[in-house]
């Protein structure tokens, strides 16, 4: 049995992003041109169907809204201009501020680590994007022989850039309670 | 030419693994006279991480830097397509919602609203500088390169802020290229996803992809791939060797940024610096087609 459903989801993602979902009428477009449709738990036009019969837990709870890159190809060829990627931007938020494990727990740390480093600097330094990925994803030996060519060929910067106003930054983050879930 | 002056927003990746696109892209400058003034003290855009997770964040991080941008009162000129999109798409959202304007001036502490145009680099060079003028100042015709031009996903989507004359089959790069004598290769995956985002994340999904696109530039008869994005040519550069479970063919296509190939039509000092760095080398192909000054002389 379905659980985890909740009738209230297309509104609230309809408020969120200004999305009507319910306009779609399954012609597939999105998932047909989507490049990483074939990695997806839940296809894009599945993802549309569901959130109009408010499967909240499903949809929160799939790879789909982590994996999803943002290319926006579904959003520029739908045919009812629904905006699927500003769709998956607002479920995967949902999921973040409900505070629902990630289905894909490493793109969800390097979004993490990504905004750490922001935080810190105010700019973003490969070498602390990397180390503090490697930390929370816990993935400490992929790609050391591409770490390894990067130094040699002077690709990463050892010395970090940084913001002068680092208050700025922090008010930034502060104000849009930035980096304080995930 | 006089006149062409723009602020400038760099972005981090220029001063790190794209250096090579920073270096090249104010050496074209030079070369061309278009003034660039470096916003001072600018922040990291947010990039995909913020825009994916959280809203406001998305918005106030470009918003700093447009409150900035506010005080020069100039256009602001920007080099990757990834800060490019986040500016564009900030500036529309600060402009269009006073309610959201006003938050992101309380948390910002400056005016967020830039009446000034948030423009890319290609596009200013394109429709601005024109091709006439750049032919005017050609060193050298880069004949015998064959490349496909890589316009990825954020210099056409979403579409309300692309500025190229297609959103499916752009050809702005193209035209570049081919003013400064560069063979262009037609092929039809000009504006598919690399999938950057993921490059470190789903290395595995990444794989794919990026195999896909140089499987189809290499049939397309290229020997090189041309790009305006730094994600795009960080992910393309990286995984070109097969992992563990997606591909089996080893690429060496080299990935180049076109204002590198802008720059040795030129005549520009220390482009040949930065074509010396990637990480899959161009030298040799450069070489053999008897484009570098150094060979020539
Ligand atoms: S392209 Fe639009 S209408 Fe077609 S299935 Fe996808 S969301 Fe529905
Ligand atoms: S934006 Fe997401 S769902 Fe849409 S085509 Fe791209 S990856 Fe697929």
């Amino acid at each position: 049995m379905i659980t985890g459903l909740n009738a209230g989801l297309e509104k609230r993602l309809e408020a969120d992003t200004g999305q009507k979902v319910r306009s779609c009428y399954q012609c597939k477009k999105c998932s047909a041109g989507c490049p990483v449709a074939f990695a997806m738990d839940l296809l894009p036009h599945e993802v549309m169907r569901m959130v109009v019969y408010g499967q909240e837990a499903r949809l929160l709870g799939s790879s789909t809204i982590w994996l999803c890159a943002s290319c926006e190809t579904c959003s520029t060829r739908c045919p009812n201009e629904i905006d699927i990627a500003g769709v998956m931007d607002g479920l995967r938020r949902m999921a973040v501020d409900e505070g629902v494990i990630p289905a894909e727990p490493e793109i969800a740390a390097f979004h993490k680590s990504f905004l750490a480093g922001i935080k810190l600097a105010g700019k973003t330094n490969e070498p602390v994007l990397i180390g503090a990925y490697k930390a929370l994803s816990r993935r400490v030996f992929d790609d050391l022989g591409l770490g390894a060519v990067m130094l040699a060929k002077r690709k990463i910067k050892l010395l970090p850039r940084t913001v002068k106003d680092r208050r700025a930054v922090r008010r930034i983050f502060r104000g849009s309670k930035g980096g304080a879930r995930m | 030419m006089s006149g062409h002056s723009y602020s400038y927003f760099p972005g981090c990746s220029q001063s790190g693994t794209a250096e090579e696109f920073g270096l090249s892209t104010e050496a074209v400058c030079r070369a061309l006279g278009i003034e660039l003034a470096e916003l001072p003290d600018w922040n990291c855009c947010g990039a995909s991480s913020a825009h994916m997770t959280n809203d406001l964040l998305s918005v106030a991080l470009p918003g700093r830097d447009l409150a900035i941008a506010n005080l020069l009162s100039k256009d602001l000129l920007v080099v990757c397509a990834a800060c490019y999109s986040r500016l564009k798409v900030a500036q529309a959202r600060i402009n269009c919602d006073e309610a959201l304007a006003g938050k992101i001036e309380d948390i910002v502490g400056a005016d967020p609203r830039f009446n000034g145009e948030v423009r890319h680099l290609l596009d200013m060079l394109v429709n601005d500088i024109g091709f006439a003028y750049i032919k005017k100042w050609m060193k050298l015709e880069l004949s015998g390169l064959k490349a496909v031009p890589y316009y990825g996903c954020l210099l056409v989507r979403p579409p309300e802020f692309c500025f190229c004359d297609s959103v499916e089959n752009p050809t702005d790069l193209d035209r570049l290229l081919e003013a400064i004598g560069v063979e262009v290769r037609p092929w039809s995956f000009k504006t598919d996803c690399c999938g950057g985002s993921l490059s470190l994340s789903r290395t595995d999904v990444v794989e794919r992809l990026v195999n896909r696109l140089f499987v189809r530039a290499e049939e397309a008869g290229a020997s090189c791939i041309v790009t305006a994005c730094p994600m795009c040519a960080a992910n393309l550069e990286m995984r070109q060797k097969p992992g563990r479970l997606s591909f089996k063919i080893e690429h060496r296509v080299p990935v180049l940024y076109f204002t590198e190939l802008l720059g040795l039509a030129l005549g520009v000092a220390g482009v040949e610096k930065c074509l010396a760095r990637h990480i899959i080398s161009p030298m040799p192909l450069m070489k053999e087609l008897e484009l570098l000054t150094t060979e020539r002389a």
